[in-house]
């Protein structure tokens, strides 16, 4: 195990208020979306279930060091009545500080079969140097 | 509602078990019963909602990140569906993980269907991680209409 004498601040999740859920949300219930997050050396990654959200109604926004995710799920077709009910059908929204200086510009995201991915790359200042040490 | 029936003693165990389940439905409604705005705790996974009409069960689960051709999907014995699958880890080099909490690996859930269905005309879709599957209700589960003559 490696020494860390500066501990590494790690992302950490805000609470949904309604002031920034209610604006954008389509459906009466809003869910919390499973998240995978990690960081690289070179950018953090979230990886995000959004199942029936197309790319189009992903609305993505980094402002001051928070990331915050809305997907406005595509209605489909419901009955009235269930013989099973298991989960229910509502947009997402999920937000997080991100203690780590972000590079805007590269910001970058898609969806592919129901799943958000966002990159948000390290900014050149934080990003670890590696130091060649040169034998004399 | 009924919040005024009437206490009626319980004579067994039994009687008394059943009396508490039907108190406890009136208070937070039947499980299934109601559109899923508060689902039932999943056990398996994927979750599923099942609800049919005349002529057709439909079942619907939520897979995001899996492609059509990782899910196998049969009918059993014309009553009972399976889907079957497995998605992928991520497994990122070099990373340090601050939440990990999408579900990987092999699934696999056997659900009945409540009517027989006809096996071969099943159809399946998947868009945006969203599984449909409509299955045609057979024939002979359909219910019969009786006319009633007047004499």
């Amino acid at each position: 195990m490696a020494d860390t004498a500066v501990a590494k601040k790690p992302p950490t999740e805000l609470c949904a208020t309604k002031a920034n859920v209610a604006p954008a949300a389509t459906s009466e219930v809003t869910y919390t979306p499973r998240v995978d997050l990690f960081e690289t050396p070179e950018e953090i990654v979230l990886q995000c279930d959004m199942p029936g959200v197309k790319a189009e109604d992903v609305d993505l926004r980094f402002e001051r060091g928070t990331l915050t995710l809305h997907g406005k799920v595509t209605p489909r077709p419901q009955p009235t009545e269930y013989f099973n009910a298991e989960y229910g059908i509502g947009d997402f929204h999920r937000s997080f500080s991100i203690p780590v200086e972000i590079d805007a510009t590269k910001l970058a995201a898609e969806t592919k079969l129901g799943v958000l991915t966002v990159h948000l790359p390290k900014h050149e200042r934080v990003k670890s140097q590696k130091i060649t040490v040169k034998a004399s | 509602m009924n919040l005024l029936a009437p206490w009626r003693p319980a004579s067994t165990i039994w009687d008394e078990m059943n009396q508490f389940r039907q108190e406890m439905d009136q208070v937070f409604g039947r499980w299934g019963a109601t559109a899923p705005t508060r689902p039932a705790l999943a056990v398996s996974y994927p979750a599923m909602n099942l609800w049919e009409d005349d002529e057709t069960v439909y079942v619907e689960a939520e897979l995001p990140g899996i492609k059509l051709e990782d899910l196998e999907i049969t009918v059993l014995g014309e009553d009972q569906l399976s889907v079957k699958g497995s998605r992928a880890a991520c497994q990122p080099a070099q990373a340090d993980w601050y939440r990990q909490e999408r579900p990987c690996g092999n699934f696999e859930r056997t659900i009945a269907l409540p009517t027989s269905v006809v096996a071969n005309k099943v159809e399946a879709r998947l868009d945006q991680g969203v599984l449909s599957i409509k299955l045609p209700i057979s024939p002979a589960a359909k219910p019969t209409k009786i006319t009633v003559k007047a004499e």
